[in-house]
């Protein structure tokens, strides 16, 4: 495994090697086994002044660190990276484009970056975005790095937008008895005026949802919240609520050997994928539906290929991705790929980063 | 000269309404509203479909002719001035909303639909489109994909880019292409936040998915009067610093209320030099619960006197004051620039102290409106065209300002877009070799320079400048600028 510690070492890797495939912290298996390149040394925070909402960091930077800083200030990314104790970097996230359930209040990953650096395919290094938090001038190259899996270029330097963290979190967690129960209350509660942070379904039986705010208005907001609810609630506090988020985005009710898949839908299709679910048997597999039913994350058996996902894609009109697991990319229905094709013709000319998985 | 060929090729497309050449016809769609920019089309084509569009782009592409998509053509930088022997695409008529789905908080709507009308539609169900421009009541949806515009509700909510989950396009040769899709995440590339904002150099925008957010449960609107524009911007630190999330964060200078106060009778304090208005906006317990940190708060920063918003009425009426300014100047002045740049939110009180310098070296008035949450200043650059040199002496003092952004560590625009005119302070932005990746990266999706050609990015043409004034919608009070 090739370590840079220098963006020019970087640089010359990318030069001398007719394929380039990075790694950040190594969590998202399906998109980073049999990297040749680590970032474990591209790390460290450059910049971050609290007043301007702002941090600047290296791209092998772990979130953790980042979380660590920004939290002595009272500040937090809102979009929630998923996999930060297990060691996930900035670059990482932004490479796979994954947000945890609080991007539902604020946005995603695409949301809150702002400016970066990247080495292309030919070596050089480049700059796009800004590091203010208002920019509007030249292509969006943050956003074209979101989800690329390091096909675009590769992450050396990035600025993100950050907010201050609400004073106090509750959750509430609430039975329901059926998926169309539960999707039907992801849309009642999404469209409240209630400012949720998060809102997740996890089937069979389970609505949790996460509000934040001034601890002084915590305790009237959660009462609002059970009432629109309508249903038995439990409430929880401090570090047994911190822990429910913590799990989600740590995905540790997931068995480490199957494939976890995103899959980007809308509430009103959990139903019919739950039916799908259950006719090719897989009513038990764990799955969560999260951002207010806009993504599934579920865990595809290890033994099982990909076929019937494929149908049952074609049928959500989604696609979706392999994270853990069998190197499967991303799977569906493409109709934006000349423009692709496009881009990567001047990013990566001779097709060094092209994602095989 | 386009070839008659091409016409030809039009009219079996356009009925004679839609497709129009003559001189008269043509003279309605020769600037925007950077009205300093004046150029004849060849031709301009009112399409009322995508298929239309697709068919236009197609035929543009095979014979070469030059395309600019128009909205409403209320671009502050020259977005949508035609292309001489051009083809204007004008989209106005393709203003149908598509699809609207309450339960899901989406609507697909056309790119001619009017960025408040995404609201209006989704206001019986609680729902609103966040990014509000103050030329909301004209400008159309997909200009604002073009220009990934702004509003004042930016700091907290983002711009156009973070409110569009999907757009269907057409690409400068023809090809049709679908980007992101209904949800709120996608999985892949990011190629729609790659295709927002480039300001029409990648095509047109046929049909654009938005993400509609539910109406906020109260708002908390205060205006509080300073006795210097520094004080006010001290202000803003504090609220930033506090930990406190505002919806909205504005400031006005003197010259900016003097503007203000003789078009709608806003009233300021007299003896105020700034004044700023801070929005809290959400659920009731938790604005309530807000308020009165940030009352304390503006009481230490020096505020001499505070209003604070009773009702919706009086709101609006801070609003007005706000959104009305930049027109209003032009009661203060025949003529004008809007200049848009940005500054890190901490060199904000600096970038003040040296515009007021470049201001009276020059003896150019310069009134400053701004939105003081995300460093976006909106320096209003004061002149009498009919004056000889007098445009010139303000573009140079347009120009000092934006490289003082640039030199702060800032952007040459915050919301406006490049247009034609920043294009020349794009390179000193960007530097030279990220620029040349841009220019090839357009030249790979568009060796042609099909797609709004001249614009953004910089080359050797230009048209040339001429005396400007306020806008149409402006004359006919349909707008403010922001
Ligand atoms: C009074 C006034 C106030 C304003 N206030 C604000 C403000 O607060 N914030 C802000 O951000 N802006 C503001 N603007 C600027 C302007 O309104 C915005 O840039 C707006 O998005 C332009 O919309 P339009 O429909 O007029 O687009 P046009 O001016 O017609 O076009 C703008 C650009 O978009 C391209 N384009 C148009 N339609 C499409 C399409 N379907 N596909 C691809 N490209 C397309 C054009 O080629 C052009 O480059 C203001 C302007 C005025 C006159």
């Amino acid at each position: 495994m090739q370590q840079p510690s220098t963006i020019e070492e970087l640089q010359e890797i990318v030069r001398q090697s007719p394929r380039v495939h990075v790694r950040g912290g190594g969590t998202k298996s399906a998109l980073s086994s049999g990297a040749g390149v680590s970032m474990e040394k591209l790390t460290g925070v450059i910049e971050y002044d609290p007043s301007e909402f702002t941090f600047t960091a290296r791209g092998g930077t772990p979130v953790r660190e980042v979380e660590t800083l920004l939290s002595g200030s009272g500040q937090y990314l809102p979009f929630d990276p998923v996999w930060v104790d297990q060691g996930a970097t900035l670059g990482g996230t932004i490479a796979s484009g994954l947000s945890g359930s609080g991007r539902f209040r604020y946005g995603g990953v695409r949301d809150f970056i702002l400016g970066l650096q990247f080495v292309t395919g030919d070596g050089e290094s480049h700059a796009g975005g800004g590091r203010v938090v208002k920019n509007a001038a030249g292509f969006d190259f943050p956003k074209l790095m979101v989800g690329s899996r390091g096909s675009m270029g590769i992450i050396t330097q990035v600025t993100f937008k950050v907010f201050p963290r609400p004073q106090r979190y509750a959750t509430v967690r609430v039975k329901v008895t059926s998926p169309l129960e539960g999707s039907a209350l992801l849309q009642k509660l999404a469209r409240s005026s209630l400012e949720l942070a998060c809102l997740d379904y996890q089937p069979p039986g389970e609505v949790v949802m996460r509000v934040g705010g001034l601890a002084s208005a915590l305790a009237r907001r959660v009462e609002r919240i059970t009432e629109l609810v309508a249903l038995p609630v439990e409430v929880l506090l401090d570090e047994e609520e911190q822990g429910v988020w913590r799990a989600a985005r740590e995905f540790s009710w997931m068995p480490t050997e199957d494939t976890l898949l995103k899959i980007p839908l809308l509430a009103g299709q959990i139903v019919s994928l739950e039916a799908m679910l259950s006719s090719i048997g897989l009513a038990s597999t764990p799955r969560r539906y999260s951002v207010a039913g806009n993504v599934c994350w579920l865990a595809w058996p290890a033994d099982r290929g990909p076929a019937d996902l494929v149908a049952i894609l074609s049928k959500l009109d989604s696609r979706a991705m392999a994270i853990r697991g069998k190197p499967w990319g991303v799977l569906g229905s493409v109709r934006d790929a000349e423009f692709q094709k496009r881009l990567a013709q001047i990013l990566d000319p001779a097709g060094k980063l092209a994602c095989r998985y | 000269m386009i070839s008659s060929g091409f016409f030809g090729a039009l009219a079996r497309i356009y009925p004679p309404g839609r497709l129009l050449t003559r001189t008269a016809e043509l003279a309605p769609y020769e600037s925007d509203g950077l009205t300093a920019f004046r150029v004849r089309p060849g031709g301009v084509v009112l399409p009322t479909s995508a298929d239309e569009v697709i068919e236009t782009v197609r035929l543009c592409h095979r014979f070469g002719v030059p395309f600019v998509a128009r909205g409403s053509g209320t671009s502050l930088s020259g977005g949508s001035v035609p292309i001489e022997d051009g083809l204007l695409i004008g989209l106005n008529k393709m203003n149908r909303i598509l699809q609207y789905d309450p339960q899901e908080r989406i609507a697909v709507v056309e790119p001619g639909v009017i960025n408040q009308r995404a609201s209006q539609i989704s206001v019986g169900d609680g729902l609103y489109y966040a990014p509000d421009p103050s030329s909301a009541a004209v400008c159309t949806i997909g200009g604002n994909v073009a220009f990934n515009s702004g509003g004042a509700h930016c700091l907290k909510y983002g711009m156009t880019s973070n409110h569009v989950l999907g757009i269907k396009g057409v690409l400068p040769d023809g090809e049709v292409v679908q980007f992101g899709g209904p949800s709120l995440e996608q999985v892949g590339t990011d190629l729609l936040g790659m295709f927002v904002g480039s300001e029409g150099l990648f095509g047109c925008a046929l049909e654009i998915t938005l993400r509609l957010l539910p109406k906020p449960e109260k708002y908390y609107t205060l205006q509080a009067a300073y006795r210097s524009l520094e004080e006010a911007g001290n202000a803003v630190s504090m609220v930033v610093a506090s930990g406190l999330l505002p919806g909205a964060l504005e400031i006005m200078d003197r010259l900016a209320m003097n503007a203000s106060d003789a078009a709608v009778q806003a009233n300021y304090p007299k003896d105020a030099q700034a004044i700023l208005i801070v929005e809290l906006e959400g659920p009731i317990e938790e604005v309530d619960a807000e308020t009165p940190l940030l009352q304390k708060l503006i009481d230490d920063s020096g505020a001499y006197r505070v209003d604070v918003a009773k009702n919706a009425a009086e709101r609006l009426k801070i609003w007005t004051g706000r959104k009305c300014a930049f027109s209003a100047v032009g009661r203060l002045s025949p003529d004008f620039i809007v200049q848009d740049g940005v500054v890190p939110r901490t060199k904000l009180g600096e970038a003040l102290a040296r515009i007021d310098e470049i201001s009276r070296q020059s003896g150019i008035p310069v009134a400053n409106v701004f939105h003081a949450g995300d460093g976006n200043l909106h320096p209003l650059i004061l002149f009498d065209g009919r004056t000889p040199g007098a445009l010139e002496r303000a573009e140079e003092v347009a120009a000092e300002i934006l490289r003082l952004c640039i030199k702060l560590g800032g952007s040459i625009t915050g919301e406006h877009g490049v247009g034609l005119e920043k294009r020349a302070f794009f390179e000193e932005m960007f530097g030279k070799k990220d620029t040349d990746l841009m220019r090839r990266i357009r030249d790979a999706i568009d060796p042609g320079q099909i797609a709004n050609r001249g614009k953004m990015l910089p080359d050797t043409s230009a048209p040339a400048l001429t005396h400007r004034g306020l806008h149409p919608v402006e004359k006919q009070g349909l707008a403010f600028r922001s």
